[in-house]
């Protein structure tokens, strides 16, 4: 009696989770502290805040740690715990133009006014293993952010500032214009609190691209530019850096909240909703999320731009496509409820490819004796 | 920047927040008022894999009290992995009582099968749905399949069968049948093998049907007509388990499962585990809904 469930599963689980505890433990390693996480597992903990769909950096680094750095379980974890919270407040919309800039880079303009500021990135970096971190330890980490302040003369430090956007020049040119003019839906709609329903309005549409996995995102942007598509989008800005939030309190009083990390794309395309006869204009693709994950903003902002140009030929350009499949938590968890056991449906499905068979097993003898009949008479 | 580390450790009542319950007993009642058609709703994450029934948690635990007693099934056994990982975490959220016995369960949580033993007017039964779109295999956008039901085009599903039947000399085989809800919507019974299907027609007790990713919820309420799609000249048939005996029990009216032994013979079990535990037991089987052909 293999594989028949018996009444023995309650102990199988805790079994199981038993054994997850030992392969973690039996390494007998001194187990990670929830700040060694949250700060030197930096970018991952940004994507699982990202794909959790919840800003919380010590949330998500506990998550990391519980399933052993595994992405999709920890934005799992997060987006769980995030459903159980109460909404008590809306935050006002954020204005990006307030950030406190970490890095920023244009591809489209050599120079933009403010400059580029490359900041915190790997992009220029030799991808070879270096051994030689294995030899950090808390006491030359100190002398190297002691030397990195030495190296920083103070008096030819810029003031504080916000910069300026780059889609500020093509607005002046008249190369964009903020009335689009084509008939967008424009209501606020929130996916966690209410199924979406095609098609999806763009706040929607923003939603799920910001919740996005960041790979299923990737595949589908790169699919447009490779011959999937029709994307020739360009980073018109990318920055990276905090940017206040503030609610409006029960009795109407703004109230700052806090500052979130976030990045930005504002990809250029050309707009071709506008009429034949109408001046050619640019069109932005826009991508937003938590932390510094700069290729799901970029592939964001790709792929809201294709969505917004319907065409059932590429699955970029395609809402219930790339909406439904991007989805990291229900495309995770259906993929692997295949672990669960099938017999009663496979029991349905046998039964009924019997009975098909045996149909097709007459048929054919019936056939064959027709046949052989035939073969008779002829005689 | 303070960061806030304190983390929750105590939940609310039936996990789900009360706002979350509110909307989906909103569009439960919905679906009772209209039978056989998919409401959507909000369908907030579980702590449960997605596929692996956070529809049917959400339904349970929005209808769960602490006088509640709870039954979950996985293809027929509450003793499967996830059956009980399931009631566990119903258990514990929602303080009620639990039980394998179909008679005495108030709410039973089920993956793809309806139990034998016949159900009353106290008890709802909540299907744990994969695809609530009976139409998806002939049409896969949603806005196209919803103008359908609106319109009441079944005609490519129509199409599917006929096809089939060409095909292969039977209207459909496998789980899943589509039924016609109330002579107004096609939906379907989720992946019940046909066997479970005529159970379904003017029934006693509630059913529900949700289907956690796809984010609908949908109804088949007590007294209703619900016929599977067919053929005036060709007939939707269930499952014939011709010359087969149950191993354990002799017994034949139930579906059953096919197993293997480690030298490869075939045997047969009564798949629904609390109905052939009964079978065993008593003198006076349960009451079946309906009798399996001789």
């Amino acid at each position: 009696m293999g594989y028949v469930a018996v009444k023995g599963g309650q102990d199988a689980i805790e079994n199981a989770n038993k054994l997850v505890d030992y392969f973690r433990w039996r390494g007998k390693t001194t187990p990670i502290e929830l700040d060694q996480a949250r700060t030197q597992m930096r970018l991952a903990v940004d994507r699982a805040m990202g794909e959790g769909s919840l800003y919380a950096p010590a949330h998500a680094a506990l998550a990391l740690l519980q399933v052993e750095g595994d992405s999709f379980e920890a934005a799992f974890h997060l987006r769980a715990y995030r459903a159980t919270l109460e909404r008590r407040y809306f935050a006002e919309v954020l204005n990006t133009r307030e950030m406190f800039v970490h890095r920023r880079i244009s591809s489209t303009f050599r120079e933009i006014p403010g400059g580029q500021i490359l900041g915190p990135t790997r992009d220029f970096s030799f991808r070879l293993l270096k051994p030689t971190l294995l030899n950090a330890t808390l006491g030359s980490i100190e002398k190297f952010i002691a030397n990195l302040r030495d190296e920083v003369d103070p008096s030819k430090l810029h003031a504080i500032t916000t910069y300026k956007k780059v889609i500020d020049i093509f607005l002046q040119e008249g190369w964009m214009s903020k009335q689009t003019g084509f008939d967008e839906d424009r209501r606020v709609f929130d996916v966690t609190r209410e199924a979406i329903k095609f098609p999806v309005p763009r706040s929607g549409t923003l939603q799920m691209l910001a919740r996005a996995e960041t790979g299923a995102l990737m595949c589908m942007a790169y699919s447009t530019m490779r011959g999937f598509g029709d994307s020739h989008a360009t980073v018109g800005e990318l920055r990276v850096g905090d940017v206040p939030v503030r609610i409006v309190d029960k009795r109407g009083r703004r109230r700052y909240a806090g500052r979130i990390k976030v990045t930005e794309a504002e990809m250029v395309g050309s707009d071709d909703r506008g009429p034949k006869s109408a001046a050619p204009k640019l069109s932005i693709g826009y991508g937003l999320c938590f932390g510094q994950n700069e290729t799901k903003a970029i592939c964001m902002g790709v792929v809201e731009s294709a969505l917004r140009e319907p065409n059932p030929d590429n699955p970029a350009n395609n809402q219930e496509f790339v909406l439904y499949h991007t989805e990291v938590i229900e495309a995770y968890g259906f993929t692997n409820h295949l672990k669960l056991p099938h017999y009663v449906t496979f029991q349905a499905d046998l039964e009924g490819f019997r009975r098909v068979a045996r149909i097709a097993e007459e048929k054919e003898r019936d056939e064959v004796a027709a046949i052989a009949g035939a073969e008779d008479n002829d005689d | 920047m303070i960061e806030n580390i304190r983390f929750q450790e105590s939940f609310n009542y039936a996990y789900i927040d009360e706002f979350t319950k509110k909307e989906i007993r909103r569009k439960t009642l919905k679906a009772v008022c209209i039978p056989g058609y998919q409401v959507p709703y909000s369908s907030p994450e579980m702590p449960i894999s997605r596929g692996w029934g956070t529809g049917g948690l959400h339904l349970t635990l929005s209808l769960v009290g602490p006088e509640d007693v709870v039954k979950v099934i996985d293809q027929g056994s509450d003793a499967s992995v996830n059956a009980c990982n399931l009631r566990l975490f119903i258990k514990e959220m929602a303080n009620c009582n639990v039980t394998f016995n179909t008679a005495a369960a108030t709410v039973i949580q089920t993956r793809h099968r309806i139990p034998e033993e016949i159900l009353t007017e106290k008890q709802i039964l909540i299907l744990q749905v994969p695809q609530p779109e009976p139409l998806r295999g002939v049409e896969r956008h949603e806005a196209k399949t919803r103008t359908m039901h609106a319109e009441g085009d079944y005609a490519k599903l129509w199409v599917t069968l006929y096809e089939a039947y060409v095909r292969t000399g039977a209207l459909r085989s496998g789980a899943g049948h589509p039924i016609l809800v109330n002579g107004r919507y096609v939906a379907t019974p989720s992946p019940i093998p046909s066997w479970d299907v005529p159970n379904l027609s003017m029934a006693r007790c509630l059913y529900l049907f949700g289907a956690g990713r796809e984010k609908r919820i949908h109804c088949i309420p007590p007294f209703t007509r619900v016929e599977p799609l067919e053929f005036e000249d060709i007939r939707f048939k269930v499952e014939e388990f011709v010359d087969v005996h149950c191993s354990v029990s002799g017994k034949n009216k139930a579906f059953m499962d096919e197993v293997y032994a480690d030298d490869f013979s075939r045997s047969w079990v009564i798949n629904d585990s609390n109905f052939l535990d009964k079978v065993r037991q008593g003198p006076r089987p349960p009451q079946r809904l309906f009798t399996n052909p001789e």
